[in-house]
């Protein structure tokens, strides 16, 4: 064998460890998957209903839904308590502070206790899909690093690349936000579920074997317009899912309100989740966060366009959807800040937005064929 | 909490007009005045309404949704500008259907009049909207922020608190606090009661901004986003582009006459071609050879040497797929390449009629099967009349056959190829007059040449070899293959102003997203009963949920300077027992706070609203 054969050789045995690990890690997300779902069935049986109290308890969201940030009133200052770097405690006097939500929303409807519903049990089998999650990460990311090194580039020149890359990020910005401790686990099945069939679709449908790039694709553009593009997907993705829920959440807070009575089921799985203030507002700050790259995105394809085929933009299906997309997001963006449009409509136009994102992503590629059309489908 | 609504006193809505000036022109947003609906009459009237329209939000949001939903059709239906062989195609299939997609100018969206007039007036309403603002903000830069309002316990997030501390101290505190953290601060000194009732009460407060750089981002956003257009506008009218194939070791030099096909602006000004020219020495391209991507390109580079100016000396050079060629103000892109045939034809007499190579164009890129024409002017038949030839080609790089395709090239590469012609002679047309396309033959007065046997006359050549056209009309000889390259030329100015347009864009989008702007007052009085009663308040725009936390913080350090006294009776802390007058004012404030927007500079519209006055 001479060493070019030994070198080829040991990439397509490189390619194949990583689907390899392409199946592990979707083997350890359907057991996270499972856990997620007994956490919500144990977490089903606490009877939980602040939504509820918080509504209708003495006209509270009529009532000027004034809170503090601290404790009950009476007490002057606050103890809040901060671990020193040393290990001990020191307990420092804040003063409390008084705010008022912004009128016309719902105020002072508390957050849900999450998926596990404040149960044990159910808490515990949170811990363990969070735990699994992470394993699943890890065994991801390791297939996108060896198929990059069998490929020796960017790994994400094909849709079957780029499938499992996105999920891989939606993944890690998940569990990068659970480090920074915020409050995301409720996004943990949702989240499982779709990067199941992601990467289901990638390696039933868009499989490729491993290769090189056509000599457009090849260019340090590459790194930065696709991978930014990965990366602003998977953010909107999340984004996508606290909008989704802030709908049912909203609709659910409203009946409440009206007095009216939620059925069963949507009633101990939305009670469990952020008040719709907090999902709107989540939504909105990864959305209005990711705009920018989004654009940005959007520009560095028009300079690498320029460099590969001449020209800025040449409204090719791939470029007049992004172009859609961002439209999409700004007019979301807008709507949000006029009167009348926040809330649900925004929420509608977010959505939008996004389906655009993701039908640029497969609807383009499969059933156009512009010059963007190397998916490999 | 008490929650009596009472009616406001005609002092409290002095305090509302005066809580609204301090959250007046925290946003750029314009303000949505839903009362003025019903334009006044008279045609002056009606034009201050519509601008009015077009430059609110709310039509701007229409504008952005219409623009995103005209842009769609353009991706499904093909497109003049993009494939127009896919039009043609289309509307061969669809005829009645194609005509009315015609009339409605389906076929060029991107430059239809529905899709120009949506972006126009978009473009209106930016400039409408955006540049007064523009000026507002700078006033804004220049003035200070607005002075505390009389209630902050009115404000979104406030505390409170007692201190032994002197007002002026506590003020002074605050002020360079404030400023430490980079708020624009400004002091005012206060007499009279807390109620503004005049009384025996003194101190002062002081108003501080932070976050101008939101607003700043914004306007730079949109502001970019019409230079942008701009510079695009200016590159249709003046760009240039211009096609030329070129086979290995033939040259182009940059002129009009020398172009296959040449677009441009209707500013441009031919003269305004840069002087250069260049040879492609030579072509290489390189595809997969083994599994399932055999035959997807790897590489395409050319080789070519160069000049610059009349006379400049020649320099060499690669042209690659993402590495276009830049001469002055020109971009040369490769953007295509094949292979050309070289081909010698004798007539009838047995004299060279015709030798040269001839590009044919790939019809698929797995295995450039190529399709071309030879056209020979200038023949004479065996008789020696005057005549001309002409041959129809498929071109394979690597033949191969089967039943379904017929013959076709299997590899992209030079591994076996073949030159399949069928020969025609008779009148080509070329010197009637009209333009004809080099690649496709009219065989209208053409005659098929016909073998011996009666069968159409056919021929297979490999390199090298020849073959005898019938009844002694001539020879060609398949010579050799040589490689042909096409380029585009584009000269596109306005590109820097896109560019820079661009990055301010982003930047600007940037600044205007992740920074808040947010205003905090501290105000420090003497109570009644001699201790003084500190308050802090901020505001922000709804969306930052930080605000709270960082008035937290701001307090805990101002806490620094101003301890908080104990608590002589342990009454209500929040320190309106020094301040009885104000509770049921501020009572009722916060009452209307929850329903309406009564605080207007929490909600994202900020304004002046009359709306939860009177409710
Ligand atoms: C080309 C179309 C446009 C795009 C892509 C666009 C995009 C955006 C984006 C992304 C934002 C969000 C920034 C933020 O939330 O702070 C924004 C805000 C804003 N836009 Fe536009 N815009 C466009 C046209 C317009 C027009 C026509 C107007 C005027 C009628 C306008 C007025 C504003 C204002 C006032 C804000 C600030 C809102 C606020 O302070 O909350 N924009 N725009």
């Amino acid at each position: 064998m001479n060493p070019v054969d030994i070198a080829v050789a040991a990439n397509e045995s490189l390619a194949e460890f990583s689907n390899l690990l392409i199946k592990s890690a979707m083997a350890v997300y359907a057991l996270a998957f499972v856990a997620h779902i007994v956490e919500w069935v144990f977490g089903s049986r606490s009877k939980v209903a602040r939504t509820a109290a918080a509504l209708t308890a003495e006209g509270a969201g009529k009532s000027g839904g004034a809170r503090t940030t601290a404790a009950g009133k009476g007490a002057d200052k606050v103890s809040v308590t901060v671990r020193t770097s040393g290990g001990g405690t020191e307990v420092l006097e804040r003063p409390k502070v008084v705010t008022r939500s912004a009128p016309g929303r719902r105020t002072g409807v508390p957050d849900g206790p999450g998926a596990a519903g404040g149960d044990e049990q159910g808490d515990l089998y949170g811990r363990i899909a969070v735990s699994l999650t992470v394993l699943a990460f890890l065994l991801h990311f390791a297939a996108v690093l060896t198929r990059a090194l069998s490929v020796q580039r960017a790994p994400w020149g094909n849709m079957y690349e780029f499938s499992t890359a996105f999920s891989m990020v939606a993944v890690g910005a998940y569990l990068a936000f659970l480090v920074a401790k915020k409050d995301i686990r409720w996004i943990g099945l949702p989240l499982v579920t779709t990067v199941l069939l992601d990467l289901g679709l990638a390696i039933v449908v868009f499989y490729t074997e491993s290769d090189q790039l056509v000599p457009a694709l090849d260019s340090y553009w590459m790194w930065i317009h696709v991978s930014l593009a990965i990366v602003c997907g998977a953010l909107f993705y999340l984004g996508a899912v606290s909008t989704l829920l802030y709908l049912f959440r909203d609709r659910y807070e409203a009946k409440l309100e009206a007095g009216g009575r939620p059925g069963a089921f949507a009633g101990s799985v939305l009670e469990r989740l952020p008040s719709s203030a907090s999902l709107d507002g989540f939504a909105y700050r990864i959305n209005a966060a990711v705009f920018p790259f989004w654009t940005f995105t959007i520009i560095a394809g028009a300079i690498w366009a320029e460099n590969a085929w001449g020209r800025y933009w040449g409204w090719d299906p791939k470029e007049t959807w992004s172009f859609i997309t961002w439209v999409g997001y700004a007019a979301y963006l807008h709507a949000r800040a006029t009167a009348g449009w926040k809330g649900r409509k925004a929420a509608y136009l977010a959505l939008i937005a996004f389906l655009c994102f993701l039908f640029n992503y497969y609807g383009v590629n499969v059933f156009f064929d512009g010059l963007h059309s190397y998916g490999g489908v | 909490m008490p929650t009596a609504d009472v009616g406001k006193a005609p002092e409290n809505t002095r305090a509302d007009a005066e809580e609204q000036e301090a959250g007046g022109r925290i946003s750029t947003a314009p303000r949505e005045d839903p009362s003025v609906d019903v334009p006044a009459l008279g045609p002056v009237g009606w034009a201050r309404w519509f601008w009015r329209q077009l430059t609110s939000m709310r039509v701007a949001l229409i504008l952005l949704f219409l623009l995103s939903l005209a842009a769609v059709p353009g991706s499904l239906i093909p497109q003049n500008g993009a494939d127009a062989f896919a039009v043609r195609d289309f509307k061969e299939r669809n005829g009645t259907l194609a005509e009315v997609y015609d009339r409605l100018q389906l076929f060029d969206v991107y430059s239809s009049v529905w899709f120009s007039a949506i972006y126009i007036l978009l473009f209106v309403s930016l400039i409408g909207c955006i540049l007064p603002r523009s000026w507002q903000f700078v006033g804004q830069l220049r003035s200070r922020p607005p002075r505390a309002p009389r209630r902050l316990t009115g404000m979104p997030a406030h505390t409170t608190w007692r201190t032994d501390t002197e007002p002026e101290q506590v003020l002074r505190a605050a002020r360079t606090l404030l400023r430490g953290r980079r708020f624009r601060t400004c002091p005012t000194e206060e007499t009279g009661g807390p109620d503004g009732s005049g009384g025996s009460v003194s101190g002062g407060s002081v108003a501080a901004e932070k976050g101008y750089l939101r607003e700043a981002g914004n306007l730079v956003f949109h502001v970019s986003l019409i230079v942008m257009l701009l510079a695009f506008a200016a590159g249709q009218l003046w760009n240039s582009e211009g096609g030329k194939l070129i086979v290995e070791g033939d040259g182009f030099s940059n002129t009009l006459v020398h172009y296959d096909d040449f677009t441009s602006g209707s500013l441009y000004d031919t003269d305004d071609l840069d002087v250069f020219g260049f040879t492609l020495e030579e072509f290489h391209a390189s595809f997969e050879r083994t599994g399932p991507q055999r035959g997807t390109a790897r590489t395409f580079r050319a080789d070519v040497s160069y000049w610059e100016g009349a006379d400049g000396p020649e320099k060499k050079t690669s042209i690659e797929v993402n590495h276009p060629l830049k001469v002055g103000d020109s971009k040369v892109f490769l953007v295509g390449h094949g292979y050309a045939p070289v081909v010698t034809v004798t007539d009838g007499q047995g004299k060279m009629a015709y030798r040269g190579p001839v590009p044919f164009l790939p019809q698929e890129s797995l295995g450039l099967t190529s399709t071309g024409v030879i056209k020979v002017n200038d023949y004479r038949n065996k008789d020696g009349e005057k005549e001309q030839l002409g041959f129809q080609g498929i071109f394979t790089p690597t033949y191969g056959i089967d039943a379904e395709r017929g013959p076709h090239s299997t590899f992209p590469e030079l591994d076996y190829p073949v030159l399949s012609l069928n020969a025609f002679h008779g009148d080509l047309g070329v010197n009637a007059g009209l333009p004809q396309n080099v690649y496709q033959l009219d065989t209208d007065k053409m005659e098929q040449f016909k073998a011996e046997d009666g069968d159409l006359f056919r021929a297979d050549l490999r390199p090298g070899e020849s073959v005898e056209l019938p009844d002694g009309a001539g020879t060609l000889t398949f010579d050799r293959v040589e490689q042909w390259a096409s380029f585009q030329v584009s000269q596109e100015p306005g590109e820097g102003w896109a560019l820079a347009g661009a990055t301010a864009a982003v930047l600007g989008l940037a600044g205007s997203l992740f920074v808040r702007r947010r205003r905090v007052w501290v105000r420090a009085r003497r109570g009644a009963d001699g201790v003084t009663v500190v308050e802090m308040a901020g505001l922000g725009r709804s969306e930052s949920a930080r605000l709270p936390e960082e008035l937290g913080d701001l307090a805990f350090a101002l806490q620094d300077d101003a301890p908080p006294a104990a608590d002589p009776d342990g009454e209500d802390p929040d320190g309106e027992d020094s301040a009885p007058g104000q509770d049921a004012g501020r009572d009722a404030g916060e009452s209307t706070g929850g329903t309406t927007e009564d605080v207007p500079a929490a909600t994202e519209d900020a304004g002046p609203s009359s709306r939860g006055e009177n409710e």
